[in-house]
């Protein structure tokens, strides 16, 4: 059975337009490099369109999660929170000082809203895999989405998780990999076609295209499912 | 006497059966024991193949969403080859789990270096948080693993195929005293007990007991302690617990002999005995080192 779900009754303190000033509050310039916002857009379809998370309901048993398994280059994750309302703005300010809660890599127990610590490549998905199981066996009706980096695929743990993610069925778990060409010894399609071998539900979009997004995002199969989001490439 | 890995399958098992928030996640290792119970609960006895990284993750990612994971296979596997996945997905979420592991340093002496792990107490000793059990007979197996999840913090539980004659109740933070002396006071980590007791039974020392080596009981030691000589006998790396002796006694000038297994690699077979008595673990081993140690003293 194929369902789409859709949600764009989000309250934000802030919107999309003023998530290039919220980044300038970390990094100090007023352009930021692809590189700084590759996660941009995917991020704030997540929060804004897809996720049933907001701070009220951050602890609740049965909320979807995001697990930002590519921890490097948090800024976008961190504007869109604040924009979101799980933390202060000015957070931003001090970020990456002795005293902040806010580091080049999340900290879930330092930053409301961040579901897990990330940083070291490889270990948001094959943790999604047994929260995927959690939830299920706990009969919560809830999601697991985990973005990971093109590059991060390199990390053999990764493939351990796409195997058994797929053989377990676990229909609640959405991958969504940020593809901006990074990983040495490219193939091009290959992400694709890894995750189809394996039998996952396979949509390839523009990265960029928040309309595609959220149609990619919320789409739920009876098995698990990857969004492969272009964006520009990194070295270009 | 019965199996203690044994013992650990059949009380994960009833664990599973009657916690709906408990869950056994494994990779093929003990599978033979795991199998029925499996498929009666597929949702929460879960073999992964044989991905150890994934295993321990999957452990973590069931302690994320608020289920109290069991996450077991050799020692070798569970804490070597996945230890940066026990750092984060454990130490750095912050989250709880019971990591049990059979194998010990050498109970598969003739499987060759590949299947032992005597560093693995020293590993999980580097992350914060880790209570870590070291039972010495198959009645502490299950009740330090039921009382492990019934709790919600982080367990290592290392699950050894020798045992000692007697179990002892399992008192976190409380080491256990076997018998008093004076010349000094003997520490025995888990299966250590019994050969221990064989080495010094002329000799006039303390023996303390221990089936849970973290935390550390330092006031338990400073309580029997009469002349402030410690020797420590654990059934893994050699001065795995040393700094917590040294700790213990730092207002104190004191000696420290440490036995257990050494840093050099064998490259030998044959069976736990034959490398006991390599690492001069066995009861002749012990009794020899304790004595030359007793000795150095007298002749200062």
């Amino acid at each position: 059975m194929t369902t789409i779900t859709t949600r764009t009754d989000a309250r934000t303190a802030f919107g999309y337009a003023d998530l290039p000033a919220l980044l300038s509050r970390m990094t100090g310039d007023e352009k930021h490099s692809n590189a700084a916002t590759s996660t941009l857009d995917v991020l704030w379809v997540l929060y804004n369109r897809v996720l049933r998370v907001s701070p009220q309901t951050a602890q609740d048993p049965g909320r979807d999660r995001f697990y930002l398994s590519k921890g490097h280059g948090p800024m976008a994750y961190y504007a869109i929170l604040v924009a979101h309302g799980f933390f202060p703005v000015d957070w931003l300010d001090t970020w990456a000082s002795f005293d902040s809660a806010l580091g080049f890599h999340p900290d879930r127990t330092l930053v409301p809203g961040v579901e897990i610590s990330s940083g070291s490549l490889g270990h948001g998905l094959p943790m999604a895999v047994g929260s995927a199981i959690g939830l299920r066996a706990q009969g919560l009706d809830a999601r697991v989405v985990v973005l990971v980096g093109d590059a991060e695929l390199d990390e053999g743990s990764n493939h351990e998780a796409i195997e058994v993610a797929a053989a377990f069925g676990l229909d609640n778990l959405t991958v969504v990999v940020i593809d901006n060409a990074s990983t040495s010894y490219r193939v091009p399609d290959r992400i694709a076609a890894r995750f189809a071998t394996e039998g996952w539900e396979v949509a390839s979009v523009d990265g960029r295209d928040h309309d595609q997004l959220e149609t990619a995002l919320s789409h739920r199969t009876n098995r698990p499912t990857v969004v492969v989001a272009a964006v520009e490439e990194k070295w270009s | 006497m019965t199996d203690p890995r044994r013992v650990f399958a059949d009380t994960a098992v009833s664990l599973v059966e009657d916690d709906l928030s408990a869950a056994l996640v494994y990779a093929e290792i003990s599978g033979q024991f795991f199998g029925d119970a499996a498929r009666r609960h597929p949702e929460r006895i879960i073999n992964v193949g044989i991905r150890e990284q994934l295993l321990v993750s999957v452990g973590a990612g069931l302690a994320l969403t608020g289920m109290r994971p069991i996450v077991h296979t050799f020692a070798s596997f569970l804490i070597e080859r996945a230890f940066e996945q026990i750092k984060l997905g454990f130490g750095h979420q912050d989250v709880g789990g019971v990591l049990v592991s059979s194998g010990a340093s050498f109970d598969i002496s003739a499987g060759g270096r590949t299947h032992q792990a005597p560093g693995d107490v020293a590993l999980v000793d580097t992350v914060p948080g880790f209570r870590i059990h070291v039972p010495g007979h198959a009645d502490e197996v299950e009740a330090v693993l039921r009382q492990a999840v019934a709790g919600s913090g982080r367990d290592y539980i290392r699950v050894h195929a020798a045992q000692n004659s007697l179990a002892y109740p399992v008192t976190p933070g409380r080491f256990h005293v076997v018998r008093r002396g004076s010349a000094a006071t003997v520490v025995a980590v888990g299966p250590m007990l019994d050969p221990v007791l064989a080495a010094v039974a002329d000799l006039d020392v303390s023996v303390l007991y221990a089936n849970t080596v973290r935390p550390f009981d330092a006031h338990g030691l400073r309580e029997v302690l009469d002349r402030p000589d410690v020797v420590l006998v654990e059934p893994y790396l050699c001065g795995t617990s040393s700094h917590l002796v040294a700790a213990a006694l730092r207002d104190l000038p004191h000696r420290q002999l440490a036995l257990g297994v050494g840093r050099h690699e064998l490259r030998r077979y044959g069976t736990p005995e034959d490398h006991a008595a390599a690492h001069g673990m066995d009861p002749v081993g012990i009794r020899r080192s304790v004595t030359a140690f007793l000795a150095a003293r007298a002749a200062a």
